[in-house]
């Protein structure tokens, strides 16, 4: 029977969705997981990255940090993690995963706040505001479509990322296709291919929102100025 | 006391293990070589597919978008994802694992490939032009070799996340260095393997990148006044 055919079957079977470890938790698990990872990564890289992009400093740093886990397997990490402190289960998962988030996060905080208008710095200074209060007033709200971009970019990847939590048993998505090939191919093709459907689903799914995220936020004259800006921030972090 | 003694390093799990490598040099040799063969292979197979790929959208620009946003897409995809549509059709083997690391691979190079050939100068473009060369000596002689940059930053970012990625082909049980990690974390969380195999991957990643470094300056002698 060809793969497609199996893969549908097994989606069209409704116990393999509201079972214990079906579909629906799998799906919850995944979602939680990617969502405390991306938040943890929020807490270290915006401030960082807004104090470093205001303070006009460390654009090597954020180069390095981009690298270093450009470089670094997510597998290596996911089992190194639970050996530390942080213990086997969920925290050791999500730490892992927000590595992966912090370099987008990073890198658009930083450009968002190096991007606004040196005048308009100027005359926020020139109108007696203290570094914190630019920082807070009038360069945190200019950078926040980049904020934005940065967040999509980095919540795609985690839950994309996610998926490899199954190696270490931290559950999500990935368990599905896992379980898929310990049937081998012949009888878990289906399985296999249903699995790698709904994580793609579930990546693209994310993509589409906050896409819809980013464009709400961006202020309506910002748009279009910004939309040949917002892939570049995004390149720097691929690179290309 | 003679158990005690067998022991040089400390019985317990260390981060790191002269002992465990000695050991264990054949395995990891051969996950190592595993490794950077197809590493290699992909970024090779990557680099045939994607410059001719890159040379189409920059002559036909309608072209450009469409290519762009297919190898976009391609990189939305999650690997694990990637490996669950391949391996039913390609079975468990190599040639999965080769498919996926290449088709994320492809676009890094393509993407870094249009770019630099975006950004070689009208003027040079023209100039090539009045002396005679046609479309294809154009591209062979002058504005390929004007693209070496980018090219050659396309190939390193391949290489490097491709070294990451081949990791995860231990979902089929080919993902060389993952396959010594993997095992670690199996076998009662031995750390010093784990580590071992960390090390190799990011290793491995900082030298190919080194050599692309090496060849890059070698090919492209008019910048290195520059660089310097």
């Amino acid at each position: 029977m060809n793969p497609v055919r199996q893969a549908l079957l097994w989606l069209n079977d409704p116990l393999n969705w509201t079972n214990p470890g079906g579909i629906l938790d799998r799906i919850g698990e995944h979602v939680s997981i990617s969502a405390a990872a991306v938040l943890l990564g929020c807490l270290v890289a915006w401030p960082l990255g807004l104090w470093l992009g205001h303070a006009g400093r460390g654009g090597g740093l954020v180069v390095l940090v981009s690298n270093l886990t450009l470089a670094v397997p997510t597998l290596a990490l996911l089992t190194i993690l639970p050996l530390t402190f942080l213990g086997f289960g969920r925290p050791a998962v999500v730490v892992a995963l927000a590595v992966f988030a912090v370099p987008p996060l990073l890198a658009n905080a930083y450009t968002g706040v190096r991007q606004v208008d040196p005048e308009i710095r100027d005359a926020a200074r020139g109108m007696g505001m203290t570094g914190t209060q630019v920082l807070r007033r009038v360069e945190l709200p200019l950078a926040v479509p980049y904020l934005a971009a940065g967040f999509r970019t980095a919540a795609v990847q985690v839950v994309a990322t996610a998926a490899l939590a199954t190696f270490v048993n931290g559950g999500g998505l990935g368990e599905i296709i896992r379980l898929g090939f310990g049937l081998s191919i012949a009888v878990g093709g289906g399985q296999i291919l249903a699995g790698g459907l709904l994580v793609a689903g579930l990546a693209l799914s994310v993509e589409l929102l906050f896409a819809f995220v980013e464009r709400l936020v961006t202020p309506r004259q910002l748009r279009r100025a910004r939309r040949g800006a917002g892939r570049r921030a995004v390149d720097a972090i691929t690179g290309s | 006391m003679s158990f005690r003694l067998s022991y040089r390093a400390d019985p317990g799990n260390p981060w790191f293990s002269w002992q465990y490598l000695r050991d264990n040099s054949d395995t990891v040799v051969a996950a190592l070589r595993d490794h950077t063969t197809l590493t290699l292979r992909a970024v090779l197979i990557a680099a045939l597919v994607a410059v001719p790929l890159a040379v189409l959208a920059y002559w036909y620009r309608p072209l450009t978008g469409p290519i762009l946003a297919l190898t976009g897409l391609l990189y939305t995809v999650p690997s694990l994802a990637l490996f669950a549509f391949i391996a039913p059709y390609l079975g468990i083997g190599v040639a999965t694992v080769l498919s996926v690391v290449v088709l994320y691979a492809l676009l890094v190079i393509v993407r870094n490939t249009v770019a630099g050939l975006n950004q070689v100068p009208a003027e040079v473009r023209e100039a090539a032009e009045g002396m005679g060369y046609g479309r294809w000596g154009r591209l062979l002689r002058v504005e390929l070799p004007l693209a070496l940059p980018g090219i050659l930053t396309g190939l390193r970012l391949a290489t490097v996340s491709t070294v990451a990625l081949v990791t995860v082909g231990v979902v089929i049980g080919r993902g060389g260095l993952g396959q010594i990690i993997f095992a670690g974390f199996q076998n009662n969380f031995y750390k010093s393997q784990i580590m071992t195999g960390t090390l190799l991957c990011v290793l491995l990643a900082l030298v190919l990148d080194l050599l692309l470094v090496g060849v890059g300056r070698l090919l492209t002698p008019w910048l290195r006044g520059r660089a310097g």
